[in-house]
């Protein structure tokens, strides 16, 4: 119902379009003659050719311009879209690369103050064992020295008491003419020491 | 001088009578063969390499189906991608159509009302079976506003209905009208050139070679704009049918 009101509708319309344009240019025109756009005569030649050469042009299109297009376009697109993959997967691998070689750099250099405190510690270790060693070395020939000293000391001691002796007897002899008897002397010389100490 | 509507007639080249029907080869038909030539050379030749990177005619090709691509994703969206080859060729058709008619001595095809109302309810016509099939009955409601008082339905639904009529009408009498009126223009202006030169010694007939030169480039600009202008509504109209309001 509403389909065949609105085709009269428009039917009407365009009836009435039609009819009344060409009236108004045969009017605005001297000369006579209507717009050849109303002459129904051209029209199913018109229609028909319109038709032919739409059916036609779309039949070419559908199936070989715009494939083609299509096709140009979608290799370009992935094309890109590849070479931005790739580009993004060298950078990741560069970055990869990077933190490699800072991985190794940080380990060389973490080697290396390793390797520069052992040698530091085995020269210290060698320097004190050494100068252990050295120090040993020392204290034995001080007690080595000391032990000779005290070894000569006794006899120098007692040589010492003799001269001291003699030195009296001679002394008594040649200061009062006295003939001191070796013990004499001594017993007072053993008693002059210990007077004095 | 010849009427500035002679440009508009229809002649037979070829005459061919079928059943009594006139469908001879006309400067008409030939013009719709040339442009369908003219922008098939164009398109397939354009795309034929489908080089990586594209010379100056693939970049044309590439940037028309791109052009017309755009339009239907951004008024109707994905649903529209199936009546991408018909719109293409609408929009083709029409622009070659108007492109060529304003060669010189050049017949306009669209410049005639039954090649564009012929154009104008195909475009109504299957747009309506389009919508029906995807919505069927509930179509209908299209032409139901929402939002209205039921008290003005039985003013606003006849309104909608109207509205929805004259599409046809008025998508193709906005392009016939317009190629009519640009060609009639500039044949006016061509047939003052002679009779003011020759009133003026020659100078007088420069200010309307002057006005068709400036019309030819705005003809040129009328002659893309309606091409696009019924392309773009074609697409509203499908959007329209495919998601009603």
């Amino acid at each position: 119902m509403m389909a065949a009101q609105a085709r009269s509708i428009l039917l009407g319309g365009i009836a009435a379009i039609t009819a009344t344009m060409p009236s108004l240019a045969f009017a605005s025109k001297e000369g006579g003659g209507t717009m050849p756009q109303f002459d129904a005569s051209t029209f199913p030649s018109q229609l028909f050719w319109l038709t032919v050469s739409l059916v036609v042009f779309f039949i070419i299109m559908r199936n070989n311009a715009l494939p083609k297009i299509e096709e140009a376009l979608e290799t370009r697109r992935r094309k890109i879209d590849d070479d931005l993959d790739r580009a993004s997967a060298h950078r990741e691998e560069a970055e990869a690369a990077m933190a490699a070689y800072e991985n190794a750099l940080a380990e060389a250099a973490e080697q290396a103050k390793a390797i520069h405190r052992e040698v530091a510690q085995e020269i210290a270790e060698s320097a004190t064992v050494r100068r252990t060693a050295l120090a040993a070395k020392l204290a034995e020939d001080t007690k080595a020295a000391e032990a000779r000293i005290t070894a000569a000391k006794a006899p120098a001691l007692a040589n010492l008491q003799d001269v001291v002796i003699e030195v009296v007897q001679e002394a008594a002899a040649k200061l009062a003419g006295l003939k001191v008897s070796s013990t004499d002397a001594k017993a007072a010389v053993a008693a002059s020491q210990k007077e004095k100490a | 001088m010849a009427s500035p509507l002679q440009q508009f007639e229809i002649h037979p080249i070829v005459p061919i009578h079928i059943g009594g029907i006139d469908l001879s080869i006309t400067n008409s038909a030939l013009w719709m063969g040339i442009s369908v030539a003219t922008a098939s050379v164009f398109l397939a030749f354009g795309a034929r390499r489908r080089a990586l990177v594209p010379g100056r005619w693939q970049v044309m090709a590439e940037m028309s189906y791109e052009f017309i691509a755009n339009m239907l994703r951004d008024n109707v969206g994905d649903a529209g991608r199936r009546f991408f080859p018909y719109i293409f060729t609408l929009f083709m058709f029409i622009l070659f159509g108007n492109l060529l008619g304003l060669v010189p001595g050049a017949f306009t095809y669209t410049s005639h009302i039954a090649v564009t109302l012929a154009l104008a309810m195909t475009v109504f016509v299957a747009v309506t079976i389009v919508g029906i099939v995807k919505h069927g009955l509930h179509f209908f409601t299209f032409f139901v506003p929402s939002g209205v008082p039921a008290l003005m339905m039985p003013l606003m639904i006849p309104i909608e209905i109207i509205s929805y009529l004259s599409r046809p009408v008025s998508l193709s009498i906005r392009l016939f009208a317009n190629m009519m009126a640009g060609h009639t223009m500039m044949k006016v202006f061509a047939g003052f050139v002679v009779p003011l030169g020759a009133a003026t010694f020659g100078i007088g007939g420069l200010a309307p070679i002057a006005m068709d030169v400036a019309l030819t480039g705005f003809e040129l600009l009328v002659a893309f704009l309606q091409a696009y202008v019924f392309t773009v509504l074609t697409c509203l109209y499908l959007n329209d049918a495919l998601h009603l309001h």
